[in-house]
């Protein structure tokens, strides 16, 4: 999280930028993906239910959750990434349906049309290989063009990312870099084909909290240059707050909350999102800001894709339920997402303030 | 680099040193007679005992350990005025030949076993244990790793007895086998070299194909495996030049210290197929009391193992970029 | 990357049902079908080993019996009737020439076997575990000496070295000697393990604790870091079993095991050598004993590692 403000501050900032960049270009007519009720199951285990949600070029979706909330599932099913998995639902990208495409055809386009970066940049990259060899290698097999040429091509995609001397970089192996560096490199060499579609799993997180300014200030940059679209994954509400533009809330592998950032963040309707909002510092609990001073977390914890919970999955943890007095409902069956712009899936939105 | 050289070279030194002084201690404890073997029963004690000092080994035992270090170097003299120049490992009675001719004779016939055993269970091994790794889980995987460890519990001498009684005997594909020099036909060479280089790799390979079909599952499990995928690389690349690269790593150490070990000759494959290689000449020198062609085949053993141990930890660094910044 | 975690990955810790650790364990062998296979085996060797004079009594033969009519003379000493004499008097065959009941002496092998393989396990247990936890625990000149000399010790050709050692003590008590030159040997491996444990658990918080308690050196040692290097210990003893009954049949092979007439299946292996054109079932015997036996432990060596640290390589 930022030191410089709440959480509102941050989003009122946000917004205020993002209407800038549009300003001056055409909104595009269909979004860059659209998924329809995804879900991913792992022969009995469903993982992620009935999950949709659309990304439009230029635009950030922040995708949000816990341990266990689908979300990175979901990402790597739209790659095509999962070995094992049965997938079902609608994947559009760019006007072509992904759902049941060939192996062959996602190959193709992982690496050069979508990207993906991980979470930890040092396992994530090869130990062996140079920085250079591995930002040349895709580049090389999507543009069919010679080994001089992708090695130039790393060299400026080091550039481009704010790596110093990067001719000499390129030359050396992931361990010579700092984190910050690294999770650079690795967006190098997503960026390298120049792709539609950046997804980021949780980028910044094993990273320290002025590096991971500079990483979310840079992915701004490049989508502000490019027209990029990205799919930010984290369980981190300052990140949202930095840099989406719509946000998804994800809880048990189903949609909880979609809506643009800042309806989110100034009115939350579910109450895992409110949850959410209330144990950050910031939000009014600490004693700095006149609060009682104890931390405000979400009792209990994530529900195993196993033995989910019936009816509503939040209902155990939830406050409006335990505060109701006929939670019938939400034990029985579990909520539609029902909204336009703003989608929630509650018996009861608005819950607690 | 060349102080750490240097400091590793000195190491592989003194350990050899120790083996050698450790193995003449033991053998200074034996109660057969060296000077007794030299000169042959008809001779009387008197005679013996002439010999004897003439063999130095009226000596105290450090300076007897003393010569025969230093003669190794600068050759000495033996008991019979024989000349034993540089290398100078001695004069084994019982082969009536130096033990330095002895050892070279022989080095030909171990270092091939050696090398063709080697070659065939890289092949075998990488191959069943890549493979199982990739198909992990299925029938074929499973009874692959049966077959290993079947093939990891049979005793080497067993298999070679198997092998001699259904292929020699029973089907009569393949002759009873008896070495045959390299240079002089390499077919016949190698004709008669395939039981033993099954036998001593039947082992092996099992060994190998475990290690690498673990090493294989670890690697691609690694974040950096799903990233190679997620570039959109195509999975026989993933496989080879991002997994198996960084797999076969480790495996080339064990590889090294393998090999080092099996130069100096393999005692029972020899054994069992009568090949006049240097495991066969320890293992004779052993049960005849031969001390110097004893302490010879020991210090050639223990050398090829600590060059061995160097050249595995140089390779290591050139393979592996992380431990070169180190 | 956010995953969902499956039970069967998780290492052993009480599971929310509240099975202790040990629990946990025989579960997972329970669970493994070559495992069973493997300690059945054992179960039955061990038997074997343990009531021989029993069986041989009940076989009506010991192992040192001579059994002239079983041979045949006229054909230089090769057993009478089909697969090496089998009959109702002996029922796995006899040896050529001497006419010795293979049953018994297979039966009194397997009694050898076990226990030099296991008497030697103990020594280098005891010997590596001991000088592991003092190099890890005092560092320093104390850990130096002791490396120096773990290392030195993997660099001798170990096979030769043995083959040398014994042949030049002759008298004496054989698998006495055997025992405590194959444990001699065999102490580094586990001792690098226990060295390398003890050097981790050396730097962890609770040991730091115990001494801000006031415990002193030595209890330290033994109260906190043993119960957890039983893991690692306890692997390392199953798997060393069977490269010691290898170890025992080849240095038996060599001539240099147990003195006959005492049986070890090494040594029969080794006579049969000359026999095994006429008589393949003189080696087929003792060596699928000596077969099972190692496979059998190595099964249930390698189902114990994983059950105790399952990292999904299996």
């Amino acid at each position: 999280m930022s030191e410089s403000g709440t959480v509102s501050q941050m989003t009122d900032r946000r917004t205020r930028s993002s209407a800038r960049r549009t300003e001056g270009g055409e909104r595009e007519a269909s979004p860059i993906l659209d998924v329809k009720d995804l879900s991913v199951s792992f022969g009995a285990v469903q993982v992620v239910d009935g999950v949709s949600f659309n990304v439009d070029r230029g635009r950030t979706l922040g995708i949000v959750g816990e341990s266990g909330s689908g979300k990175s599932v979901s990402s790597l099913a739209i790659l095509g990434l999962h070995r094992n998995a049965s997938v079902s639902g609608s994947i559009v990208f760019d006007g072509e349906e992904l759902a049941g495409a060939s192996a062959e055809r996602l190959r193709k386009l992982r690496g050069s049309r979508m990207a993906m970066i991980f979470q930890d940049p040092l396992s994530s990259l090869h130990p062996f290989y140079t920085v250079g060899e591995q930002i040349a290698e895709a580049y090389r097999l999507h543009r069919r063009t010679s080994r001089k040429a992708a090695r130039e091509r790393a060299v400026e995609m080091l550039a481009e990312v704010g790596i110093p001397e990067p001719r000499r970089r390129a030359r050396e192996h992931p361990h010579q870099f700092s984190g910050g560096m690294r999770q650079r490199v690795m967006i190098a060499m997503a960026l390298s084909c120049e792709p539609d579609l950046l997804i980021a799993d949780e980028p910044t997180t094993a990273l320290d909290v002025t590096v991971q300014a500079q990483i979310l200030e840079l992915i701004a940059r490049i989508q502000a240059e490019r027209g990029l679209a990205v799919i930010m994954i984290t369980h981190d509400l300052g990140v949202v707050a930095r840099i989406a533009d719509d946000v998804l809330v994800m809880y048990g592998g189903r949609t909880a909350e979609h809506a643009a950032a800042r309806t989110v963040f100034k009115s939350p309707s579910h109450p895992y999102t409110q949850g959410l909002l209330a144990s950050v510092p910031g939000a009014g609990w600490a004693a700095e800001d006149g609060g009682d001073g104890r931390l405000r977390a979400i009792p209990g914890s994530p529900p195993s894709p196993l033995t989910p919970p019936p009816g509503c999955r939040f209902h155990p943890r939830c406050a409006t339920f335990a505060a109701s007095d006929n939670p019938e409902i939400c034990t029985a069956e579990h909520p539609l997402l029902i909204g336009t712009t703003h989608k929630v899936a509650c018996h009861f939105p608005g819950g607690v303030q | 680099m060349i102080i750490y050289l240097s400091k590793r070279l000195a190491a592989a030194a003194g350990i050899l040193l120790v083996i050698c002084a450790v193995t003449f201690v033991i053998f200074y404890v034996v109660p057969s007679d060296p000077a007794l073997q030299a000169c042959g029963k008809t001779c009387t004690p008197e005679r013996v005992a002439e010999v004897r000092a003439q063999m130095g080994l009226d000596r105290p035992i450090w300076e007897q350990f003393g010569v025969y270090v230093v003669g190794i170097f600068a050759g000495r003299t033996l008991a019979a005025g024989v000349e034993c120049g540089f290398p100078c490992f001695g004069f084994s009675y019982q082969n009536s030949l130096p033990v330095w001719d002895l050892l070279v004779d022989r080095l030909g016939t171990s270092v091939s076993l050696a090398i063709g055993a080697a070659v065939l269970w890289l092949i075998v091994g990488l191959t069943v244990g890549v493979i199982s790794a990739l198909r992990q889980g299925t029938t074929l995987d499973r009874s692959l790793m049966i077959a290993t460890l079947t093939s990891a519990s049979l005793p080497v001498y067993f298999v070679a007895m198997l092998l001699l009684l259904f292929v020699v005997r029973v089907t009569e594909i393949l002759p009873y086998p008896a070495y045959v020099e390299l240079a002089e036909d390499p077919m016949a060479w190698a004709s008669n070299l395939i039981l033993p280089w099954v036998t001593l790799a039947a082992l092996y390979a099992a060994m190998y194909a475990r290690l690498s079909r673990a090493q294989m599952i670890e690697t691609m499990a690694e974040p950096y495996i799903r990233t190679a995928r997620a570039k959109g690389l195509p999975e026989r690349t993933v496989v080879v030049k991002h997994g198996m690269r960084a797999a076969m790593t480790p495996i080339v150490t064990i590889f090294g210290m393998d090999l080092g070990g099996l130069l100096a000759g393999a005692m029972i494959t020899e054994t069992v197929f009568g090949l006049p290689g240097i495991g066969r000449l320890a293992y004779d020198g052993i049960v005849k009391s031969d001390q110097p062609v004893i302490l010879g085949t020991t210090l050639l053993a223990a050398f090829f193992i600590v060059l061995a141990n160097l050249a595995v930890d140089l390779v290591y660094a050139v393979i592996d970029p992380r431990v070169r910044y180190s | 990357m956010t995953t969902v975690s499956t039970p069967a990955a998780s290492p052993v810790a009480p599971a929310a049902t509240g099975r202790s650790p040990s629990r946990v364990i025989w579960d997972r062998i329970r669970r493994d079908r070559a495992a069973k296979f493997g300690m059945v085996i054992i179960v039955l060797f061990v038997l074997i080993a343990v009531t021989a004079p029993l069986l041989t009594m009940i076989n009506g033969w010991s192992p040192y019996d001579f059994d002239p009519t079983a041979v045949d003379k006229r054909m230089a000493g090769v057993p009478k009737g089909i697969l090496g004499g089998i009959s109702a008097e002996h029922w796995l065959g006899v040896e050529p020439v001497s006419g010795r009941d293979i049953f018994s002496r297979v039966v009194y092998g397997a009694q050898i076997s076990l226990l030099i393989s296991v008497l030697a396990m103990i020594v280098s247990v005891a010997v590596g575990t001991v000088l592991g936890l003092l190099a890890g625990y005092f560092g320093g000149w104390v850990d130096a000496g002791i490396s120096r000399v773990m290392d030195l010790l993997m660099s001798f050709p170990s096979l030769i070295f043995m083959i040398a050692l014994i042949s030049v003590m002759p008298e004496g008590n054989r698998v006495l000697l055997l025992v405590a030159i194959m444990g001699g040997f065999g102490w580094p491996y586990i001792g690098r393990i226990v060295r390398g444990q003890a050097i981790t658990i050396k730097h962890r918080e609770y040991v730091d604790a115990a001494r801000v308690g006031g415990a002193m050196g030595a209890s330290i040692l033994f109260r906190e870091m043993l119960p957890n290097l039983t893991a690692p210990i306890l692997v390392y003893a199953t798997l060393a079993i069977p490269t010691n009954i290898g170890t025992e049949a080849a240095l038996s092979f060599l001539g240099v095991g147990v003195r006959p007439p005492t049986a070890s299946w090494g040594q029969m292996i080794q006579e049969s050598m000359l026999w095994y054109e006429v008589d393949p079932m003189y080696f087929l015997v003792p060596g699928t004993c000596l077969f099972l036996t190692v496979l059998a432990f190595t099964l249930f060596g390698d189902a114990l590692r994983d059950a105790i640290d399952p990292k999904g390589s299996r």
